[in-house]
């Protein structure tokens, strides 16, 4: 199962870094968030450096959501999702590989968002172990919730405005629990950033399994 | 000896709508079946069904042993269905895309340099991204990525669309292979008279049920459905 996970993982990031969708549209569109915030309020430079941890959030989950549409948008172009499902493959391989590809691709764009924050809104790291351990478990926890999300509409018309009705009040703990640990992180609010990095571990840890045990079933109807 | 495919008042409803509307059929192994029929007969749907990828709305139904409503995983791993689409990624090379599926079906580099030796997926091309072929150049190498599978059942939807006289000769020699080396072909095409030198056992479907089944008379697919024996086959 691991092998074939592996397999699907690599095949999508493949894809992503020959086609760079992800790096001539994903991030370009998520700095120009993060540049608008700061448009926005950059004339109070303490409202930017107090809310850079919500405003980081917000542009990765938006982000996140055309990373998702995408990766499922690559296996329904030319009837390959069919040919997934006649492979053989164990459905919890193919969720494992594509939430660990989406996974990946979102670490990238929180670090180079993450750059970004530090250089528009003058934030400096306190706890970069926290940091690190937030960003990673919030990828994870976005990654394996917008697989299923994602694999829930691949089969509808409308999957392009249905996914992010759906899955942003879905991963609304991920934005609050990441948000704390990074305000934490940043020294900019006295928030138990390590309890709030249990939440989002929790959140990973739940939508991991879910997604593992119901992602057959919704393959099958997609 | 046990069917290939075996259908019993099988019903597939797309929506509301009844693509089958009750087929028998049986199939036995290593036939060479011809669907034929005009669009919107359910040719296509018949040949997802024994994929595995339709469900039955009401009936039986068994593929290659498996029962349709409830080992449909099993099947697909045994079928291999050239569809409308080519089931490729455009941003992978045509090896990278055969050897993906190839590794997805359990198979070794040798069984991808076999079929792609056999579909013409040779020197430059190989190394090609999918997007940049022409329709021909794609369809072989859909062809190529399901030859690595071996399966036993090849259901094939238009299998000679957008392709060129010497790739049509391998289409029809791979039909010809398969058959010789066991397999079950399944075949919908509007190319009668081509098909006709394969022998194939013909099966007219309209309406979504088979109004015809004729095996002996194999060199007259061309004849319509309608002059068919008006029966279900059973």
């Amino acid at each position: 199962m691991f092998r074939d996970a592996w397999l699907i993982a690599g095949k999508d990031l493949r894809i992503e870094m020959r086609s760079r969708v992800g790096l001539n549209q994903i991030v370009p569109f998520a700095v120009t968030v993060l540049v608008l915030f700061a448009f926005a309020l950059d004339t109070d430079q303490e409202a930017l450096r107090t809310y850079a941890p919500g405003l980081f959030w917000v542009t990765v989950l938006l982000a996140a959501l055309l990373a998702i549409g995408r990766s499922f948008a690559v296996d329904l172009a030319d009837g390959a999702a069919d040919r997934l499902l006649l492979s053989g493959i164990d459905p919890i391989a193919v969720f494992g590989g594509k939430a660990a590809a989406i996974a990946v691709q979102l670490v990238v764009l929180e670090v180079l968002l993450g750059a970004g924050v530090l250089l528009l809104f003058d934030v400096t790291v306190h706890r970069y172990g926290l940091l690190v351990c937030a960003g990673l478990a919030a990828a994870a926890g976005v990654a394996t919730a917008g697989t299923l999300y994602g694999a829930l509409v691949a089969g509808l018309g409308v999957r392009e405005t249905l996914l992010p009705v759906l899955l942003l009040p879905v991963v609304a703990p991920v934005l609050i629990g990441a948000t704390r640990a990074f305000q934490d992180a940043f020294g900019v609010a006295g928030a138990e950033g390590w309890a709030w990095l249990g939440l989002l571990a929790g959140f990973a840890a739940i939508y991991g399994v879910f997604g593992a045990l119901s992602y057959g079933a919704l393959l099958e109807e997609a | 000896m046990e069917s290939a495919v075996r259908l019993r008042a099988a019903v597939t409803l797309l929506g509301r709508f009844p693509a089958l509307a009750g087929v028998d059929l049986d199939i036995i192994p290593g036939e060479i079946v011809l669907l034929k029929g005009p669009n919107g007969a359910g040719k296509t749907t018949l040949l997802r069904l024994c994929a595995g990828l339709c469900s039955l709305s009401t009936g039986q139904g068994w593929v290659l042993g498996h029962d349709l409503n409830s080992e449909r995983r099993m099947v697909r791993r045994r079928v291999a269905l050239l569809g409308h689409r080519t089931g490729l990624y455009d941003d992978l090379t045509v090896t990278e895309n055969v050897s993906f599926w190839a590794r997805a079906a359990g198979a070794d580099s040798t069984d991808v340099d076999e079929a792609m030796e056999r579909l013409s997926l040779t020197g430059r091309l190989a190394d090609t991204r999918v997007a940049r072929l022409s329709a021909g150049q794609r369809r072989r190498a859909s062809i190529a990525s399901l030859v690595v599978r071996r399966p036993e059942l090849w259901l094939l939807d238009e299998p000679h669309a957008g392709l060129d006289q010497q790739t049509r000769d391998t289409v029809d020699t791979l039909v010809r292979g398969a058959a010789a080396a066991g397999a079950t072909v399944v075949l919908a095409t509007h190319e009668l008279e081509r098909i006709a030198v394969l022998e194939p056992r013909v099966v007219s479907v309209a309406g979504g049920v088979v109004r015809g089944d004729n095996p002996t008379d194999s060199q007259s697919p061309n004849s319509p459905p309608d002059a068919e024996d008006d029966r279900r086959v059973s």
